[in-house]
This record gives structure tokens, C-alpha cells and sequence, in this order.
């Protein structure tokens, strides 16, 4: 009954400031509880703890994220993901965040639903594949292998990467209203032609 | 007040091997106080067998109370002087350097009422009679527990643990104390537990004490009178239980169908799965009492704290406001995972600090009293982050350690 998924290694960084992390800060409420969806070491919840005086928890599948985030101090509840939110109430958090690990996700249709069921809001990171490097890498024919996109094809954990645009049609499909949005590229944001300069996709969104 | 034992503080560097608390020893309290119990009756008086690893800090604010299972007792880690051999259940987790450092906390190893190692018990004799209880010792709960250890805790000059730790039935002591002494704990480690039992396991009790109840040297329980003990009983309870222990992953890889020296076409034990559980089933009624027995097996049935609150467990672990490290082990079968998450999801329900590791280890239920490096880890880590936060054990002379 040893779940192989186990094994893999987190696909969170341990231990880093993400350039997403003063985005997602400004965007959750003083004192809000969260939930971090794949919360790696619980570096997020620790800054959101510091910054915004939030609570609540991190969920991650991986020993060595689990075991770090206890030696932070960080609320952490091991668990896969993929089996969805049963252990969550419905609206018991302000906010869900999923940051970039929605390109893992089996299951990406399933988990949007149920960040939306548990949490008032969701937040969403991701790498954006529209990214013009993306591109032409694929151009000349090969897959792309960038900062944000660090793995081969042949061992990469990313198995639905999408766009800026692809993202935007998916929330419209299922009329979710996105209260906010911030394309990145090297940690700024991106205005013109975000889906060819963004490097990082960041997003509020709610029913 | 009693004396922690000083034989504990080792200014030696342990090997990493070795790095046991060393000899220990065995210490009782006597409390004339008396002890209102769950079901009705009243304890006029009672010993607490108990041990101690560690030193108390000056703020007495570095006691971890730890609670035995089943058929455990107050003897944790360690050994004694004059039995060497005889090591503390949970030697793998407490000790000098190990995950739970008595270099750095005072632990304090306690055998509940109505066990049979020191603690008062159906095989104590009854003041009022001049006679052993023995069947008509109170059946006990566990809030009955808790609260003689409470009794324990005063007498030792500990108004707060920093922790209360328990494995399966143990962790239920521990659930226990965070719901019904909140201001008294700082944290609880509930370890292979469950919010109550299942039809199931309230099952494998009942085979258990009816195994015990059939004996014809049971004698309604007043066995002791006639000079014999229930064995048959007893070694059939502790096969049963103990197959409920094990995965069936781990008894495979352990015996297999391996067979002791081929097939005779006899009741002998042939297959070493058989003559196994022989084994361990003729140690346990050696040393095990089996009033007691029945009696600790009726207090797992019981507890159920929710039943206080109309079923609802949420509201039963609201008042618990310390931290909770919640653990189970994907391979029980006999306290599943899902009953640790009711534990975690009702505890997220009422906002409470809780962490939850889902250790991946073949060895079911046993798996708590096992080496497994991401449980022990996460039990360390747990330690240091409750020592480095709260200072508990800075004052003490330790030896370097790297």
C-alpha cells in the first residue's frame, strides 16, 4: 500500500521568496485563513503569517515538505491533492491558494471546484507556456526548457501546462469571476502583451 | 515531593548507538485523596507507578507526560540496574539525543489505574477488605486516567506539560487531556489513535475478553482465589490482538507460509505464523493480569469524547487550544488514517493548531513503537521547534552533541 507518488519530490522550492509571494500578500485580507494547496516548506504561509497576521494551513503530499514545514512551525496536514478537499468544510477559508502547482495536477477541473467550495476566493499561480522562449524553443522544435520550466520533457512533473489566454478562457467557461490578475516577468509586472512577456501567471479569482 | 531520578543525567557524550537514559528507576506515589471515577464509584486511595528521564527546568515548564497503550506501563526508557534486559517500551523515542532529548525535557513515563506494573489494581489488595480487588476493581475510562494523572502531575510540581504524548490508546490519553485540561497543556502528540472505536475494534475486544471470560480458570475473575490465572484466555486475547497489529503486508513478508518443519498432519504449531502467536500469546499471560485486561480493553471501548457534545466531535475538541501533532501510519488497519483525519478535520473545523503526518510504513498499528526515519524526524522536529520557541532546557548543562 506504499503510494508511489510519495516519492517524487515536492515541486514547490523550498525556502524561497517567490516573486509571487508580495503579489498573493497584497491580495489576502489582514487576518484571513488560508489554505496553501502543495505548501512545499511553508514558506508562503510563514510570510503571510508575518505580513497579514493570517492563519491556517498548508497541504502537502511530500515527507520532506511536511517535515520542514514542523520544523517552521507551519500548520501542515499531509495529503494528496488529487483526492480533493474532504477533510475541508465548505466557505471555511478566506482564501485557497494553489501556487504553480496547478500544471502538476491530474485532475485540474476537480481542484479549481473544490478551492472554490472550501475558500471564498482562490488564488493561482502557474508558469505562463506562452512565454515567448517557450515559443520559440518549440519553433525550432524542441520543448522548452526555461527558469520557470526548469525539467526535460522526460522528467518533468508539469503534465497540464496552459497559457495566459488558455487560463483566462478556462475561468471564463465556468463564468468565475477573476478579481484580479498580475502577469510577471522577472519578479515585475507585465503589461504589454502579457501572454508573450509574462514568465508567471498570478490570479484572484471567485464563483 | 519525589525525587527525579538523578541517574538520568549522563554528563557523558553518548555513542549514537548508546544513547540510552541508563538505569532507571521505578517510583510510586500513594494519594489519599480520593478518586471519583467514571462510573460511579470512588477510589478512597491509590498508587501511581512512575518513572522520570531528564531534569525538571527552573520554570518547570519542560515536562512531557508520555501514556502508555494496552499492556504497556510507566516504564518508558531505560533500563533497570538489577534487569537489564528489561527496556523501556518506547526506548527508540525517548533518551538523550533521541527524538524526544531528555537533555532538553523532563519526561515522566506513568502506569494507569487498574494496570497490573505498580499502579493500583485488581491485583492491589483492596483496603477495605484486607484482600486483592480483583473483579470488583472499578472498571476505569480513560478520563479516569487522565485525571490520576493530573493528580500526579500536582504532586510532581507540574502545572503545565509541555507536552503530552501518546501512541494509539495513549493518544487517546493524550486527546484527552487537551480537551479536558486545556490551561494544563502546552501540546499533544496524539499517535496512532482515533476519536473512538469501530464496531470493528469493539469487536476484536469483545473475542478478546470473551477468550478471557471462557477460561475455566477465569472464575468470574476471582481467579487469584483459587491459585490459577485464565493462560488459555489470555494467550488467545493477545494472538488476537496482536494479529490486528501487524499488516497483512508485514506478516507476509515476516512468515509467509513458512512452516517450522514441514507439514505433519497434526494441531502442533507447523506454520511459524502459528507458532508465533504461540509465543507471544504464552509471554503476555506470564506477566499480564487479566483483569486487567478487560478492564483496559473496556476503557478503549468507551472513549468517545463527542458522545459528550451529541456526537459532534468538532465541538468535543473545541476547548483543546494547545498545538496538536496528529500521526498515523498508512498500513494500520486497527486505527486507519481516515480516523486520525475525523480527529485533524474536526480540529481544523474549531481553527486549532494541528499538524498531521501520514507516515507511509508497512508495519500497521505497531508501526508507532517502531524506527521509521520520517516519524521520528517529524517527532524531533516537533521537540526542537517547541524547545527553541519556548527556551524549555536552556538552562541546563549539556553535554556538545553535534
Amino acid at each position: 500500500m506504499m503510494d508511489a507518488s510519495r516519492e517524487k519530490s515536492s515541486l514547490t522550492p523550498f525556502s524561497v521568496a517567490r516573486a509571487d509571494y508580495a503579489t498573493i500578500g497584497n491580495w489576502v485580507g489582514d487576518g484571513a485563513h488560508v489554505l496553501d494547496l502543495g505548501c512545499g516548506d511553508g514558506a508562503l504561509l510563514g510570510f503571510l503569517a508575518a505580513q497579514r497576521r493570517a492563519s491556517g494551513y498548508g497541504i502537502e503530499i511530500d515527507d520532506a515538505g511536511v517535515l520542514a514545514c514542523v520544523r517552521n512551525g507551519i500548520n501542515v496536514i499531509q495529503s494528496d491533492l488529487e483526492r480533493g478537499l474532504a477533510g475541508f468544510d465548505d466557505a471555511a477559508f478566506d482564501v485557497v491558494i494553489l501556487s504553480q502547482t496547478l500544471q502538476a495536477m491530474r485532475r485540474i477541473e476537480a481542484i479549481v471546484g473544490e478551492m472554490l467550495r472550501v475558500g471564498r476566493e482562490a488564488i493561482v499561480t502557474f508558469p505562463n507556456f506562452g512565454h515567448w522562449s517557450h515559443r520559440l524553443q518549440i519553433l525550432r522544435g524542441r520543448m522548452p526548457v526555461s527558469s520557470s520550466l526548469p525539467y526535460q520533457w522526460y522528467d518533468t512533473p508539469n503534465i497540464h501546462l496552459c497559457t495566459v489566454a488558455d487560463f483566462d478562457a478556462f475561468l471564463a467557461a465556468r463564468s468565475l469571476r477573476v478579481l484580479d490578475r498580475v502577469i510577471l516577468a522577472k519578479g515585475r509586472p507585465v503589461t504589454f502583451a502579457p501572454n508573450l512577456a509574462g514568465e508567471l501567471a498570478i490570479y484572484r479569482f471567485r464563483k | 515531593m519525589p525525587s527525579f531520578s538523578a541517574t538520568t543525567a549522563s554528563t557523558e557524550t553518548p555513542a549514537p548507538n548508546d544513547r540510552s537514559v541508563g538505569p532507571v528507576l521505578s517510583q510510586t506515589a500513594h494519594f489519599d485523596t480520593p478518586l471519583p471515577l467514571a462510573c460511579g464509584r470512588t477510589l478512597p486511595q491509590y498508587d501511581l507507578a512512575y518513572e522520570t528521564y531528564g531534569i525538571l527546568d527552573a520554570e518547570r515548564s519542560n515536562a512531557v507526560l508520555i501514556c502508555h497503550a494496552l499492556n504497556a506501563s510507566h516504564h518508558v526508557a531505560g533500563f533497570y540496574a538489577d534487569d537489564p534486559d528489561n527496556i523501556g517500551w518506547w526506548d527508540n523515542m525517548v533518551g538523550p539525543g533521541k527524538p524526544l532529548d531528555t537533555n532538553r525535557f523532563l519526561v515522566v513515563g506513568v502506569n494507569n489505574l487498574g494496570s497490573c506494573f505498580g499502579s493500583t489494581g485488581p491485583i492491589s489488595t483492596n483496603p477495605a477488605t484486607g484482600k486483592p480487588w480483583g473483579s470488583d476493581f472499578p472498571i476505569v475510562t480513560v478520563e479516569d486516567w487522565v485525571d490520576a494523572q493530573a493528580q500526579l502531575a500536582d504532586r510532581l510540581g507540574i502545572a503545565q506539560w509541555a507536552a503530552v504524548m501518546g501512541g494509539s490508546l495513549g493518544g487517546m490519553q493524550s486527546l484527552d487531556w487537551a480537551i479536558r485540561y486545556p490551561s494544563r497543556i502546552r501540546n499533544a502528540l496524539v499517535i496512532a489513535a482515533a476519536p473512538n472505536l469501530s464496531a470493528e475494534n469493539i469487536a476484536f475486544n469483545e473475542i478478546a475478553r470473551q477468550s478471557i471470560m471462557s477460561d475455566p480458570d477465569y472464575h468470574d475473575g476471582n481467579f487469584g482465589a483459587y491459585g490459577v490465572k485464565p493462560r488459555g484466555g489470555l494467550r488467545v486475547a493477545r494472538m488476537i490482538g496482536h494479529i490486528t497489529y501487524l499488516s497483512d503486508e508485514q506478516m507476509e513478508a515476516k512468515f509467509g507460509r513458512q512452516l517450522r518443519e514441514g507439514l505433519k498432519f497434526s494441531f502442533a504449531p507447523e506454520f511459524q505464523i502459528e507458532s508465533y502467536l504461540r509465543y507471544q500469546g504464552e509471554k503476555f499471560a506470564e506477566y499480564y493480569d487479566a483483569n486487567t485486561y478487560l478492564r483496559v480493553t473496556k476503557a478503549l471501548d468507551y472513549f468517545d469524547p463527542a458522545t459528550r457534545e451529541g456526537g459532534d466531535l468538532a465541538r468535543a475538541l473545541a476547548p483543546a487550544t494547545c498545538r496538536l501533532l496528529v500521526v498515523s501510519f498508512t498500513t494500520d488497519w486497527r486505527f486507519p488514517a481516515s480516523r486520525s483525519r475525523e480527529i485533524v478535520k474536526a480540529l481544523v473545523r474549531e481553527r486549532r493548531d494541528v499538524t498531521y503526518a501520514e507516515i507511509a510504513a508497512p508495519h500497521g498499528h505497531d508501526a508507532f513503537l517502531l524506527d521509521n526515519p520520517q516519524y521520528h524526524a517529524v517527532v524531533r522536529a516537533w521537540f526542537q521547534r517547541m524547545a527553541a520557541e519556548s527556551g524549555v532546557g536552556d538552562d541546563f548543562p549539556r553535554p556538545s552533541r553535534q
